[in-house]
């Protein structure tokens, strides 16, 4: 299953080591075995390719396929999901469970849009949100919709080549977003924060991964997520009871692979890459759309709020609560000062009471 | 039903309604969802606790605060009350709670994980080393208190017995405000609206209730001593200006889970118990009646909190709105 998703990706230790970047080039040493794709990395760039003014369609030049060494440099990487190129193919959800061996959703139609997955959870660790609205999608020409407004009306002028009389030409914007939804790796993360027995940890690459084997499934880092991402897995699924979520492919990283989600979006819509080289990325491509009719393009990366910037942000159209993304996302241990300045208020009044009762009424 | 058969379901009942009841489905005039949010699924998630919490929340709180009732007897040489108090406290704060909370694990083997780390920025690790520490003390006082009551030992033993009882009541009582506040903080500083928007009130009122539970307890069990009497109206005094605090300090749709639903009638039927009801029952000299009432009301109202919570996560309104109110946004 890995095999077939990850192509130049089953090679051995020592076929890694010989694949070496060069001005953004695999050089793959072809050992006898006849894998076209590898072969092709050889090829000299075509001219078109070297002006990557655009970021999608950057194929082998992307760092979605590329090898690398984040995990052993300490390196902060991250996600950037851009919705304006996202097809809604779902390949990131079924590369992640693939992958990660994560259980089925349920097989149920939502009746919202193309979604039948719902929501991110403990089995749900991708999800991709089809959100309709209406609105103009950039530059986008929109004309009439509904059935109403296409009934032919007496006396219009009729068209000269269908004999049809024209629609009745009504604003009527319709817009379709695609957006892959996944852990935001919190830079300041309230599930780790929470959890007491220090299951989830901070990795070298910045991401927020919970150790299955040491959760005890509390559940308290449910409550803890501003995002709603993070969940106990029920029974009876396998190892249910331990708290699940996005792992940041953390296991593929260490072995320099890129997560599985990122490597097989077709339209590169899920980038992965170092942290700050993503951020400038995400900076060019909104005044790209932005340049180009989209007006509403935003990114959403909640750096003023207590979490501080979130290491897979995303870009996107309209209003973060579209998405169900929190405008204002909070990390819950901004209100401990208030909440155990409340308590230990308590606890001292309850004391003199108590004390007080006895002294003088015994 | 197979799922084809479902999809033409609803798309026949869309034709013919216009509007398709179920979750998150909604095609009133179109294709456009007009529900808050993502087709209104959840931004943040509910919690996943089942009963056994709320009910350690209402025995851990009582626990909690009969060893500070123990204290304040054992001081003023009270010495069955004492033994009563830290009786029920180890029974119910080192047995049941621990049990309580085990039971509701998720992979209950692991719980001895809950002690791998010290951490003081989240409120289950202090929790459960709160929990630890009290049934730390309780345990042993209450040995040393039975030893030294029935002088099982002579002369400087028996005397070492009542230093060590002394000393672990005190313990017991530190650790015991604790153990029954803390809880308010555990549900307070989390991601659910209707919880971070009561975090002052919610230790206040744990506690307070813990208090008002363990005085009424040992009151029904035959201690019937003007101290208890006072400790009760003390905590129904409280609860009702707690009622008072509630009824005024609504967040609209950011915290309705408090106030409608059915969790907005447990949490008021269970304030009305152990506040103004105690209370007035209290002032009638109708002790057993307000005890009891005090008690239901205690434990009605920590099923009403876990219920709002639940609610309240499920609702992403409710996330919208108290980000858009005053209350969340930080001040720098």
């Amino acid at each position: 299953m890995s095999a077939s998703m990850a192509n130049p990706e089953k090679s051995t230790a020592d076929e890694r080591r010989s694949s070496r970047w060069s001005d953004g080039v695999l050089e793959c040493r072809n050992d006898g075995t006849s894998d076209i794709s590898c072969r092709r990395f050889h090829l000299p760039l075509a001219p078109s390719l070297q002006y990557s003014d655009v970021m999608i369609g950057e194929g082998i030049q992307s760092t979605n396929q590329r090898k690398h060494s984040y995990v052993q440099d300490h390196l902060e990487v991250g996600f950037f999901t851009d919705p304006s190129v996202c097809i809604g193919c779902k390949a990131c959800e079924v590369a992640c469970k693939e992958w990660n061996n994560v259980p089925d959703d349920g097989f149920i139609w939502s009746g919202n849009s193309y979604d039948n997955t719902g929501h991110l959870g403990a089995s749900t660790w991708r999800h991709v949100m089809f959100v309709e609205q209406d609105r103009r999608k950039g530059n986008q020409i929109t004309g009439p919709m509904g059935l109403v407004s296409q009934k032919p009306e007496v006396g219009d002028q009729k068209s000269d080549l269908t004999g049809v009389a024209p629609a009745k030409v009504e604003d009527d914007p319709f817009r379709w977003i695609f957006l892959s939804d996944v852990c935001k790796h919190c830079e300041e993360a309230g599930c780790l924060e929470a959890c007491p027995t220090g299951s989830i940890v901070r990795t070298e690459v910045g991401s927020v991964l919970v150790q299955n084997d040491v959760c005890n499934g509390c559940g308290y880092c449910v409550v803890s997520c501003p995002f709603g991402v993070i969940d106990r897995r029920p029974k009876p699924l396998h190892d249910a009871g331990g708290a699940f979520k996005c792992t940041f492919c953390y296991d593929r990283q260490k072995s320099g692979l890129v997560p599985a989600c990122a490597k097989v979006c077709p339209t590169e819509s899920i980038v992965f890459g170092r942290l700050d080289d993503l951020r400038a990325r995400g900076a060019q491509r909104l005044q790209e759309l932005q340049q180009i009719g989209y007006d509403d393009a935003q990114l959403y990366d909640p750096t003023e709020t207590s979490v501080r910037g979130i290491h897979a942000f995303f870009l996107i159209l309209g209003e973060p609560e579209a998405y169900g993304l929190p405008s204002k996302p909070q990390i819950p241990t901004i209100y401990l000062k208030s909440a155990w300045t409340a308590a230990f208020a308590t606890a001292i009044a309850s004391l003199i009471a108590t004390v007080a009762a006895f002294a003088f009424l015994s | 039903m197979t799922s084809e058969k479902r999809l033409d379901e609803l798309r026949e009942q869309a034709w013919k309604d216009g509007v398709v009841a179920g979750k998150g489905v909604d095609v009133a005039g179109g294709p456009i969802p007009r529900k808050p949010g993502y087709y209104a699924q959840p931004v943040v998630k509910p919690p996943v606790w089942t009963w056994e919490i709320p009910l350690y929340f209402f025995l851990g709180g009582m626990a909690g605060m009969l060893a500070v009732i123990a204290l304040g007897a054992a001081m003023f040489h009270l010495v069955e009350l004492a033994r009563g108090a830290m009786w029920i406290a180890a029974i119910a704060g080192a047995i049941l709670s621990p049990l309580l909370l085990i039971m509701d694990l998720g992979r209950p083997h692991l719980f001895l994980n809950m002690l791998r780390v010290f951490k003081q920025r989240s409120a289950m690790s202090m929790g459960a080393w709160i929990l630890s520490a009290f049934g730390a003390c309780v345990v042993p006082g209450l040995i040393a208190l039975e030893l030294h009551t029935h002088h099982i030992f002579a002369g400087t033993l028996d005397q070492l017995l009542r230093l060590a009882a002394g000393l672990f009541t005190f313990g017991s009582a530190i650790f015991g405000t604790l153990l029954a506040t803390y809880t308010g903080v555990l549900i307070g500083a989390t991601a659910i609206p209707a919880w971070f928007l009561h975090r002052t009130l919610l230790p206040i009122h744990f506690g307070t209730a813990g208090l008002g539970c363990a005085a009424g307890l040992l009151e029904l069990l035959g201690h019937r001593i003007p101290a208890l009497n006072f400790i009760g109206f003390y905590a129904a005094a409280v609860e009702s200006a707690l009622l008072i605090w509630l009824t005024v300090d609504k967040h609209g749709a950011a915290d309705r889970a408090i106030h409608e639903h059915g969790s907005g009638w447990l949490i008021r039927i269970g304030e009305i118990l152990n506040g103004p009801l105690a209370l007035v029952l209290r002032f009638f000299g109708l002790v057993p009646f307000a005890a009891v009432s005090f008690l239901i009301g205690a434990l009605v109202s920590r099923f009403g909190w876990i219920a709002a919570g639940k609610i309240s996560g499920s609702d992403p309104e409710s996330v919208f709105a108290a980000e858009r109110s005053s209350v969340t946004t930080p001040r720098r």
